[in-house]
């Protein structure tokens, strides 16, 4: 029986190393930025397709945003996607129940179709708002377990298929590993894998997609955005420790202090 | 009315984050004119509470079930929404950090309640309650406002301190209650199941140590000095897209944000321009020394140390350094 | 790092290709105290110079770009910082296979090894290609990748080194102040201030790259380049580029007809191209160097753009389908709306110089112009009258404008373009007074800078059958290209005015005049001949640059005790203009004004020209009561009542006739009035065809910026007068000189004795720098290395010949001599048929009786 992936992504600009806000500051100020996907979602976008390519079965990529995150979800699809649904929302973002609500009436119209999906694939966190809980409050309205901060995958197979999931996450001293029956939902974090760059033939054929798409709609939830700030920015100075390779006593005195030279 | 601290612990170690959170809940309850009471999930915590009533939780609740003998974050936080409810809690707060925020998650979701992640200031106010939390990492600030009943928030890490209510360590006095929640094997499906310790060696993402080179190395057989003086710490190399794209080095040693983000201790980045394109991925190391030629590159600018040299000459020093040290 | 200064002799702002070079250079020529400035980081400030894809093709049919472009390459190699990969252009239509002949011929001329391969003997060298969509290649084995930041780097570590000159990085210019120069109507830069502080300047060079505008304009000057998008994207990595163990191990493939290159890059392949929409930002809309996500010129890619040639870039390297898009941007660099770079003092500020709108593949070249013309007061390496910021006029600098053009042309970044092509956009910005009339006649439009000239008039059609066109060998051309841009109307026409007379309106000319107390000294000071004659006087003249080579060559008229009138062409009118400015005596016994839109000119000529004339007027129009070169004031009949005019009885068709000079508005009666009384005489409306070209090739008139350039003085160029007046000019010292030796060359007029090419085709060179050979087919270059090649070309229609004209060693410049041109990659036989005169009525008997 063919896997059933899916994975939830978000358009996020692409800033610098200083961010700019729109003037009513409601909004980062894309006007001279690229977007991309947070990127622990396109290492889910990766983690699925390769599930995916080895145990056979699929990727549909489901986003909710502005229309323009169709980007995102053609870019998805040139690394391996197969489907691509988008939820279209008037570019407003959204507070994360609104979009929690939204995208688990998504997975239940998209499951109604068809099969239900063994495997929901979030990232830990978007890249901008980073709210921590989209995931977790799909899963409960979908009833499914639900464990973030995922660095590992392993599909575990009885007699059917896919039965259940281990999952682990990093902690200081190692992984925790938990074990999650079949369909259910994970969170997943930057560094499971090296996501692969799309090819030219990749992104050729992810613009013949077709698109599934239709406006979003929920009510919002409790947390309402005021304005965004830029807090007080620090300024670095550079200590010079020397102009030559007689500097390296120097160096070393600074590695004992910094704690990293008893190794 | 309470503020309700969800007390982070790990095989019997109060979490740093547990005492953050204590701090953050003290002028908070001060402010609303409530208690701060703390919650320690599982009964092998219960040695714990001393340390929370020591950081500020005037109620430590003690939460036992069988259900709840390691984490889970579905377990945890049914257990903690059964207790705000019996407390009938203003405030349930922990800390930013990946079991606080999960735990939160998962508990808004279960109330019907929003949930404020990464707060680094709260005014409650009759009304909706104004919120600031960071965002992108703390490159930005966003001010929301929170309508709901109770207010769920996480601390955003390290934006309060983790110190005793008595700056001289004296004991506070315990109030421990017990507390035994309703759960079934539902709420039990997320549950650490095991644990191993069988993590790869460091990865450049994770190493302490990183020696980054770049443009300046001129070279792939240029990087022997930096694979030594990594080797001597332990360290990882890593290089700039200049380095990858020159066929020096592969594309997984590459720092940036077209490659890996690293956050050492040190970082030195030895011939390297310090474009931002690298800047993005090696801005989270906690210290920079940059080696270079030239005085006006922008990882010197950044940089918190740095040496105006050759690093063909700077690097096998160092290097020559530490072993005489290690040697006396 | 040293303490910001206070003052400084130069102040540079920008540290990319170009301001590096500059350091260097000007080092090298003895100046110091300078600074150089930048808002970035070094050693990648952020500009276009650090995403710059890096590589040299040194053939280009323009001989500034590719003059400059070797000269570039030869810097990079000197430096050690270069390698020769060889680069393929690749056709896969037969027209662009045509083209790649064309680029042979270039090759040729410029010096520049090359040859044509067949498909199969392109994958010899590029095994990756699919020899299946192309006709073949044109293999340049001298292109070269160069490293250009790190070149920036030794240049200004060399002029640092030196002591010549502070850098001071992460400085940010906030203003260019300036002071009003009254004497000439402009201003002077005085200091800059930064972020970092003020600094007195004595001279201020912008070489801002994409920001150079925004920066200018700080001084109230303009430098007109718009920012635009050339698409890259690194595809890898690919194991048989990684093989190669190399930065670049397979020649750059340019794939000409989907205006895209592949380049080799390490273990991936670059992929650029020119082929997406015209993408422009303005300066304001470029992230700073902290907002951008990369650099401020590495701009989010849009990938809708680049669909298309992702699957053209397959169809040629199928690899390329399969291999990761590493990395991909919006890659700004600087457009000009002539596709020209803007080098040189701006007209607007003095001692604001702009060293802007270069590319790597000319850096360090441009930057060696820009540091001999703040050295010695005009470049020594080239003439750069195409990269002169002084070129444009006022409507050339304004954003609709530059938007426009660089639109029009970005598409022909790898395009084939006729010599003669024309503009489509933005046309009709300047027009004669006779524009309706014109229009009426079904004039051919040809653009100048902006002015609208007919090049023929359709309505002229009836006197290639009159005048036998097509017997005479004249008639339509056999091959497109030669055709194209050209009508053998234009043949009826020179023909008509030969025999009858023709009315060729000359209103684009660009009218000065210099008035006041010290007006005639001054332009004695400017001019070669003498201008310090009766009331009344004109004066042919050159002017010539400090080393005495060709600054202009025009008409100087002594209208009045303290007035002198200029009259140049359109190309050469605001670079004219500012040269005049720029010199201007500072006492205030000068002023200028330019009097062009007052002033209509038209030219009336040939033998029929006097009686037609002479219906409109009583004055004596005799050769003896108005001889050739004389001026008169006259009052013209027409319609409307009388016009008064100003007669100058000079030619540059070689038959005898009136430059008739009138205020604008009275243009349209004078225009009907002469072919109310002409039309007995047999007038036709005449186009440029026979003015600039025809008519003027067959007498062997020079033209400025063709035969008359900075590095021929007029002794080469056979203009030189057998006395020199006393009075100081620019250039005296020189010229004296000059005319003490024996001329290295001669200007000389060709005869193209056979023009049937090999597959029996007759062909027509254009005068676009093709190569003049020996018998034997080597290029021809002089004691100086200059190389002879056809600066002008005609139909000699008078005279039955295909006419050239190219500077030739003396050696060889004696009339009969045989030798061959190349054209489209063919040899073609010439002959000298003239030097210093000309091949039709070399007497002047038509002009002078």
């Amino acid at each position: 029986m063919a896997l059933r992936i899916l994975c939830c992504v978000k358009r996020v600009p692409s800033p610098g190393s200083r961010i700019n806000l729109t003037d009513d500051g409601t909004a980062v100020d894309a006007t001279h930025l690229g977007f991309t996907t947070s990127p622990h979602e396109e290492c889910a976008v990766e983690e699925a397709v390769v599930l995916a390519e080895h145990e056979g079965g699929t990727v549909t990529v489901l986003t909710l945003g502005p229309p323009e995150s169709v980007e995102q979800l053609r870019y998805a699809a040139s690394v391996g996607a197969d489907e691509l649904v988008l939820v279209a929302t008037d570019g407003a973002p959204w507070d994360p129940q609104r979009t929690a609500a939204a995208l688990a009436e998504a997975i239940k119209r998209l499951e109604t179709d068809q099969e239900t999906f063994d495997l929901i694939l979030f990232g830990n966190e978007s890249a901008d708002s980073g709210g921590f809980q989209v995931g977790v409050r799909v899963a409960n309205a979908l009833q499914r377990p639900m464990v973030n901060g995922i660095k590992r995958i392993e599909l575990n197979f009885d007699g059917d298929g896919p039965g259940s999931v281990s999952a682990r996450r990093a902690v200081d001293d190692g992984f925790e590993v938990y074990e999650l029956p079949l369909p259910a939902i994970l969170g997943v974090k930057e560094g499971i894998n090296l996501p692969r760059y799309p090819t030219m033939r990749g992104r050729l054929a992810s613009k013949k997609l077709e698109i599934s798409s239709w406006e979003g709609e929920a009510a919002p939830g409790g947390q309402a955005l005021v304005r965004l700030r830029r807090p007080v920015e620090q300024t670095s100075t550079t200590t010079i420790l020397g102009n030559s390779a007689a500097a390296a006593p120097a160096v070393v005195d600074l590695l004992e202090e910094l704690g990293v030279f008893d190794r | 009315m309470t503020v309700l601290v969800l007390l982070e612990h790990d095989r019997g170690e109060l979490a740093e984050a547990a005492r953050q959170a204590l701090n953050a809940a003290r002028p908070l309850a001060e402010e609303l004119g409530v208690p701060v009471h703390g919650v320690l999930v599982g009964e092998d915590a219960a040695p714990l509470a001393q340390t929370a009533a020591d950081f500020g939780a005037e109620v430590v609740h003690v939460a036992t079930h069988e259900l709840l003998s390691d984490y889970g974050p579905d377990a945890w936080a049914e257990t903690t929404r059964q207790l705000g409810d019996a407390l009938d809690a203003d405030v349930v707060l922990s800390v930013g950090s990946d079991r606080g925020n999960e735990v939160m998650a998962h508990l808004a979701a279960r109330s019907g309640l929003p949930f404020v992640a990464n707060c680094s200031r709260i005014a409650p106010n009759l009304g909706p309650w104004s919120i600031t939390r960071i965002q992108w990492g703390g490159s930005l600030l966003e001010d929301v406002t929170l309508a709901a009943p109770r207010k769920i928030v996480t601390i955003a890490h390290h934006a309060a301190a983790a110190t005793p209510v008595h700056p001289d360590c004296r004991a506070v006095d315990l109030r421990l209650e017990r507390f035994e929640p309703e759960l079934d094997e539902s709420v039990a499906v997320t549950m650490i199941r095991g644990r191993d310790g069988q993590r790869r060696g460091s990865t450049l993402s994770t190493a302490p140590v990183v020696i980054g080179g770049g443009r300046g190395v001129g070279s792939a057989d240029g990087f022997s000095v930096l694979e030594e003086l990594a080797e001597l710490l332990q360290g990882r190399v890593g290089c700039s897209r200049a380095a990858t794209n020159n066929g020096w080095r592969p594309h997984s040693d590459q720092v940036g944000q077209t490659g890996t983000r690293i956050s050492p201790d040190v970082y030195i980045a030895a011939g390297i321009s310090g474009a931002i394109q690298h800047w993005v991925g090696a801005m989270a190391a906690k210290k920079i020394v940059a080696i270079n030629t030239d005085p006006d590159a922008n990882m010197v600018a950044k940089a918190d140390y740095a040496v105006i040299a050759d690093l063909h000459e700077v690097l096998p020093a160092i290097s020559e350094e530490i072993r005489r040290r290690r040697d006396a | 790092m040293s303490e910001f200064p206070t003052n400084a002799k130069v102040v540079v702002v920008g540290a990319g290709i170009v301001g590096n070079c500059l350091v260097g250079h000007l080092a090298d020529l003895g100046w110091t105290d300078m600074v150089l400035i930048d808002k970035g980081p070094l050693p990648n400030p952020g500009g276009s110079t650090g995403h710059a894809s890096n590589f040299i093709f040194p053939v280009d049919h323009n001989k500034e770009m590719a003059l400059l472009g070797v000269q570039s390459a030869n810097q990079y190699r000197h430096l050690g910082l270069s390698v020769d990969c060889g680069g393929i252009e690749v056709a896969r239509t037969p027209q662009r296979w045509d083209e790649l002949q064309r680029r042979m011929t270039s090759a040729k001329t410029w010096g520049v090894e090359a040859e044509l391969l067949t498909a199969a003997e392109v994958a010899e060298h590029v095994p990756f290609v699919d020899t299946d969509v192309i006709l073949g290649g044109f293999y340049c084995p001298s292109v070269s990748v160069v490293d250009s930041l790190e070149a920036g780097t030794v240049m200004r570590a060399k002029a640092v080194n030196a002591g010549a000159v502070d850098v001071f990085a992460s400085t940010e210019l906030l203003d260019i102040e300036t002071i009003d120069t009254p004497h000439n109507g402009l201003s002077k830069v005085t200091a800059v201030v930064t972020d970092k502080g003020r600094v007195e300047a004595e001279y201020v060079v912008v070489a801002c790259g994409v920001w150079s505008n925004r920066v200018a304009n700080l001084a109230g000057a303009t430098i007109p380049l718009v920012p635009a998008v050339h698409q890259m994207a690194d595809v890898g990595p690919i194991d048989i580029l990684a093989e190669t163990n190399n930065e670049i191990g397979y020649p750059i493939v340019r794939d000409m007809d989907t205006f895209c290159y592949e380049r080799q890059s390490a273990g991936s392949m670059e992929v650029g191209s020119y082929a997406h929409r015209p993408i422009f930002h303005h300066p304001d809309e470029i992230p700073s160097n902290d907002e951008a996500a990369l650099t401020p010129t590495e701009m989010p890619f849009t990938p809708d753009d680049f669909d298309q040639q992702m699957e053209q870039a397959i169809e040629l390297m199928d690899m390329l389908g399969d291999a990761e898009i590493k990395y991909a941007i919006n890659g700004l660099l600087s457009l000009t709306p002539d596709a020209m770079p803007c080098l040189g003092e701006t007209a607007e500020v003095l001692h604001l110089w702009s060293a802007a709108a270069v590319w790597v593949k000319e850096g360090p070249g441009m930057a060696q112009v820009v540091a001999e013309w703040m050295t010695y007061g005009y470049p020594r390496v080239i003439d750069p009258h195409g990269a002169d910021i002084a070129r444009f006029y006022d409507w050339e600098r304004n954003d609709e404008h530059i938007w426009a053009r660089c639109a029009e042309h970005f598409n022909k970044t790898y395009g084939i373009v006729h010599p003669a092509e024309q503009w489509v956009s933005r046309r009709e910005l300047a027009t004669s007074p006779y524009f309706s009339r014109q229009k009426a006649y079904q004039a051919e439009f040809f653009e100048a800078r902006g002015w609208e000239r007919p090049q023929w008039y359709n309505s002229n059609a009836d006197l290639v059958e009159r005048y036998d066109v097509p017997a005479r060998g004249f008639g339509r051309r056999d091959t497109e290209w030669d055709d194209r841009w050209w009508s053998p109307v234009t043949i009826g026409e020179h023909l008509n005015l030969r025999q009858h007379c023709g009315l060729v309106d000359l209103s684009a000319f660009q009218i000065f005049e210099l008035r006041g107390p010290g007006a005639v000294g001054f332009a004695d000071f400017l001019a070669v001949n003498k201008i310090d004659k009766p009331v009344g006087s004109s004066t042919y003249t050159p002017w010539l640059t400090p080393d005495g080579g060709f600054r202009s060559d025009l008409t100087m008229m002594r209208t009045a005790i303290d007035t002198v009138r200029i009259v140049t062409g359109v190309f050469d009118g605001g670079r004219d203009a500012f040269w005049i400015r720029k010199h201007m005596p500072d006492d205030g016994s000068v002023s200028f004004t330019d009097r062009t839109a007052d002033i209509t000119t038209l030219g009336l000529w040939g033998p029929n020209a006097p009686q037609v004339l002479g219906e409109l007027t009583d004055h004596d129009l005799s050769q003896s009561g108005f001889p050739h070169g004389a001026i008169r004031e006259v009052e013209i009949r027409t319609a409307a009542g009388p016009v008064r005019a100003t007669l100058f009885r000079i030619s540059y068709v070689g038959d005898t006739g009136w430059e008739i000079y009138a205020n604008w508005a009275d243009g349209p009666a004078l225009w009907d009035a002469l072919f109310d009384a002409g039309e007995s005489h047999g007038i036709r409306p005449t186009g440029g065809g026979v003015y600039g070209s025809s008519g003027r090739v067959e007498k062997g008139y020079r033209l400025m910026g063709a035969e008359l350039e900075s590095e021929y003085n007029p002794v080469e160029a056979g203009l030189a007068r057998p006395k020199v007046k006393a009075a100081d000019f620019i250039g005296k010292q020189a010229y004296l000189e000059a005319r003490e030796v024996a001329p290295i060359a001669k200007m000389c007029t060709l005869t193209v004795e056979d023009q049937t090419d090999t597959q029996g085709r007759r062909r027509h060179p254009q005068g676009g720098n093709e190569p003049i050979l020996t018998g034997d087919g080597q290029r021809i270059v002089d004691s100086h290395g200059r190389v002879s090649r056809v600066t002008s070309a005609s139909p000699g229609p008078s005279v039955g010949k295909h006419l050239l004209m190219a500077y030739l060693p003396t050696e060889l410049a004696s009339v009969g001599t045989d030798l061959e041109v190349m054209y489209v990659n063919e040899r073609f036989p010439v002959r000298v048929a003239a030097i210093e005169g000309s091949v039709f009525d070399p007497e002047d008997i038509r002009l002078k009786g």
